[in-house]
C-alpha cells in the first residue's frame, strides 16, 4: 500500500484534448458497453501524460464524468497505484530500483548519484527544475541491474559514472540512449553466450 | 545442456527481430488452422499429456485449468486474460518474450481462446512495461492486418480480439483475482476463492488466467506433440523453462533450460559463475523473492525443478534465481525483501497489512544487530501468524523468504544480536509502537 500525499495547488479545471478525448473513447471500445470503468486507468494515465506527469484532483472529476462512475471510486483507483503521480514531478522523472537484485549489484550507489546530482530529498524537484527522482521496487529487469526508469524507458546495466554521465547529459538538454549500458542488446549473457549460438550465423 | 532445436524461444536474445515475418520464419504461426481442425478436445488433451505446468509460480497443470472452463457456452461470454504483470523480484523473463517473441504470445492466445471458448482475450501488462508494451500492440496490429486474428482469425471461423490493459505499479496485480480487479477499474485487491474464475471471474464471466510464458509456449507444444514436450524434464516437472539468473554472478543472463537442470550448471555455465567462485556463494533464491532460500550445501546439488524445490523446502516459483555471495549481507538482503512485501501489501487482510511491516522493522533491526534473542523466535512466530491467514497467497509470500533466512541463518541473527531478552532488562518494548507513519516523510 502506498501511502501518498495529494498537491496543495491544484487546478479548478481539467479537460482532455481532443486527440486524447479521442483516444479516450477508443480505449473505452475495448470494453464491453456498461464496463467502460474498466478504463478508468488507461484515462488516468492519459491524464497524467497530458498534465506533465502528475494528476490534478480535477481530472479524477472529469474522468469520473466521462465513466459515469463515483468520483471517489476514481480517487481510490488514483491511490491505489503507485505509477500515478498525484504531486507534481520532474519533467525528467527518475525512478531507482533498489529491491534486493538490484540492491545488491549496487543500487543505492545510484540513489546516492540521485542525492548528489538531483535533490537532498526523494521526490523533490531538482534546483534546474528539470527532474526528481524516488525509490522503487523491483522493476522487472534484474538481469540488467542495477536500473533506472527515466520517464518511459529502461536504463539498465548501469554504475555511479555512467549513471552520473546519463543525468548530465539530461541537463545538457540531450537524449541519451535507453538500455544496457554494458552494450547488451537483451538479457543475454555477456561473451559467455552457449546457445542459441547458430542463431548469429543465420 | 539443452539441444538449442529443442528451445521453444528461438529470439530469446532478438538476433532476429520480433516482426512477423521473422517469426513466421521461425516457425509461428505455421497452419495455425490445422490445429484449429483437430479440435478443442484434442488441443486440451495434447496439453495434459505435455505435462505442462503454469509457468507463473503457482506451476497449476495448465490442460486441467482450460478444462474447468465451462464446456457450452451459457448466457455469459467466456474471457482469457494473460498475466503479464510480471512484478517478482528476480524474474524477467515474460519482458523479453513481450518485446522479442510478441508472436508466440498472439498465436497461443488466439489457440488458448479456441480451447476454452473465448472471443475475447486480455492481456494484462505492468504499467513499467510500456514500451514492451507497444512493442506487443505493433505484432498485435500486424496480425490483425494480416487477418491471423480478429474476424474469421487465421481462416479459422474463429472471431477473435486481444487487448492490452496497462497495470500501473502494484505487485498484488499479479495475483488473478486481483488482476480481474483492477481489469474492471478497481483497486486491485485479491477475491475471495471460490467461486474460482474459471467460473466466475471477469465481469462474473468464465475466465481463464494464464502466465505469458505458459500461453506462449502453446504453439510449439502442439506442433511439435505432447509427448516431445513431457520427454524434457521428467514425470510432472516437463518442458523446458525460462530461467533468469541475477544477483552476484559474472554475467546475469536469462536462458531457456530443460526442466531439472541443476541449479550449478544454471549459475557456472550460462552466468558465468558466482563473483568470486563458487565458494564464495552464501545462498540462492530460486524462484523469485517470495520462494525460501537455499543454502550452499543445497545449491551444491540441487536440480531445479518444481518437485526437487519443494522437496529442498522452497518451490521453483518463476524460475527467477538470485545469487547472494558472501560479500553480501543476507540478513539485509532479506529486510530488503521484507521491506518490498511491506510496500506491496495491498491492505485488505490485517496479519498482512501489519505483520509485512513487522517483519521488516524487525529485520532492519537484526540486520544492525539491535535486536534481542528472544525476538528471532517472535519473528518466525509472526511469519506464522501471517501464512495461511491471508485471502490470497500473498501473506506466504511474504512469510516464506523470511522462515527461510529463520531457518537456515539462525545462527548468524543470534551471533549479531546478543541482548538479553528485553522483558528481563524491564525496559519499554519498541516493537509494541506502531512505526508506520514515522517512516518516510515523503511517503
Amino acid at each position: 500500500m502506498s501511502l501518498k500525499k495529494i498537491s496543495k495547488n491544484q487546478p479548478d479545471t481539467f479537460k482532455f484534448d481532443s486527440k486524447n478525448l479521442s483516444e479516450a473513447e477508443k480505449i473505452i471500445t475495448n470494453y464491453p458497453k456498461g464496463k467502460q470503468k474498466s478504463a478508468v486507468m488507461a484515462l488516468l494515465y492519459i491524464a497524467q501524460k497530458q498534465n506533465n506527469n502528475w494528476i490534478p484532483l480535477a481530472a479524477m472529476k472529469y474522468i469520473a464524468k466521462i465513466l459515469d462512475m463515483p468520483y471517489i471510486k476514481v480517487y481510490e483507483v488514483a491511490t491505489f497505484y503507485s505509477m500515478y503521480n498525484l504531486t507534481p514531478v520532474g519533467e525528467y522523472f527518475f525512478q531507482v530500483c533498489t529491491t534486493t537484485p538490484c540492491m545488491i549489484r549496487g543500487a543505492y550507489k545510484l540513489v546516492d548519484v540521485c542525492k548528489k546530482k538531483i535533490s537532498e530529498k526523494e521526490s523533490e524537484i531538482s534546483k534546474n527544475g528539470k527532474s526528481s527522482w524516488m525509490e522503487v521496487e523491483c522493476l522487472g529487469a534484474c538481469v540488467n541491474s542495477p536500473m533506472v526508469q527515466i520517464n518511459e524507458d529502461y536504463f539498465e546495466d548501469l554504475d555511479e559514472e555512467k549513471f552520473s554521465k546519463i543525468i548530465d547529459q539530461i541537463d545538457k538538454n540531450l537524449k541519451p540512449k535507453p538500455g544496457s549500458y554494458r552494450g547488451r542488446l537483451s538479457s543475454e549473457p555477456e561473451n559467455i553466450r552457449k546457445t542459441l549460438l547458430s542463431n548469429k550465423n543465420a | 545442456m539443452l539441444k538449442d532445436e529443442d528451445r521453444i524461444f528461438k529470439n530469446l536474445y532478438n538476433d532476429f527481430g520480433a516482426e512477423l515475418d521473422s517469426a513466421k520464419k521461425r516457425g509461428d504461426w505455421l497452419e495455425t488452422k490445422e490445429i484449429f481442425n483437430k479440435g478443442r478436445n484434442w488441443i486440451i488433451e495434447e496439453i495434459k499429456t505435455s505435462q505442462l505446468r503454469g509457468r507463473g509460480g503457482a506451476g497449476f497443470p495448465t490442460g486441467l485449468k482450460w478444462s474447468f472452463a465451462p464446456k457450452e457456452v451459457g448466457s455469459k461470454p467466456h474471457y482469457l486474460v494473460i498475466n503479464a504483470d510480471e512484478s517478482e523480484p528476480g524474474t524477467c523473463k515474460d519482458r523479453d518474450i513481450l518485446r522479442f517473441e510478441p508472436h508466440k504470445l498472439i498465436e497461443g492466445c488466439l489457440i488458448a481462446s479456441y480451447a476454452v471458448n473465448a472471443h475475447t482475450c486480455y492481456i494484462y501488462i505492468r504499467g513499467e512495461y510500456f514500451n514492451e508494451g507497444q512493442k506487443l500492440q505493433k505484432a498485435i496490429d500486424e496480425a490483425y492486418s494480416k487477418g491471423l486474428i480478429g474476424k474469421n482469425a487465421s481462416s479459422t471461423g474463429w472471431d477473435f480480439d486481444i487487448f492490452i490493459h496497462y497495470g500501473a505499479g502494484a505487485y498484488i496485480c499479479g495475483e488473478e483475482t486481483a488482476l480481474l480487479e483492477s481489469l474492471e477499474g478497481n483497486k486491485g485487491q485479491p477475491r475471495l476463492k471460490p467461486p474460482f474464475p474459471a467460473l466466475i471471474g471477469l465481469y462474473g464471466c468464465p475466465t481463464i488466467i494464464n502466465n505469458v510464458e505458459t500461453i506462449a509456449v502453446v504453439p510449439t507444444i502442439l506442433r511439435r506433440g505432447g509427448k516431445w514436450f513431457s520427454s524434457l524434464g521428467r514425470e510432472k516437472n516437463t518442458g523446458t523453462k525460462i530461467f533468469c539468473i541475477s544477483g552476484n554472478v559474472n554475467n546475469p543472463c536469462n536462458v531457456e533450460e530443460e526442466m531439472g537442470v541443476p541449479l550449478k550448471d544454471l549459475i557456472e555455465k550460462h552466468a558465468g559463475g558466482v563473483i568470486g567462485g563458487w565458494d564464495n556463494l552464501k545462498a540462492v533464491i530460486p524462484g523469485g523473492s517470495s520462494m525460501p532460500l537455499l543454502p550452499k550445501e543445497v545449491c551444491d546439488t540441487i536440480k531445479m525443478d518444481f518437485d526437487a524445490c519443494v522437496e529442498n523446502k522452497t518451490g521453483l516459483g518463476t524460475a527467477g534465481i538470485v545469487v547472494i555471495n558472501k560479500d553480501q549481507d543476507i540478513i539485509k538482503c532479506m529486510a530488503r525483501i521484507a521491506r518490498f512485501y511491506k510496500h506491496e501489501s495491498c491492505g485488505q487482510c490485517t496479519p498482512c497489512r501489519e505483520g509485512s511491516g513487522w517483519m521488516w522493522r524487525m529485520l532492519e533491526r537484526m540486520a544492525k544487530g539491535e535486536a534481542t534473542r528472544d525476538e528471532v523466535d517472535m519473528l518466525m512466530d509472526v511469519t506464522k501468524q501471517i501464512e495461511g491467514h491471508t485471502i490470497c497467497a500473498f501473506g506466504e509470500g511474504s512469510s516464506w523468504p523470511v522462515q527461510g533466512l529463520i531457518r537456515n541463518f539462525k545462527d548468524e541473527i543470534l551471533e549479531r544480536n546478543k541482548y538479553d531478552p528485553l522483558i528481563q532488562r524491564k525496559k519499554e518494548v519498541p516493537y509494541l509502537v506502531d512505526q508506520h507513519l514515522l517512516e518516510k516523510e515523503n511517503a
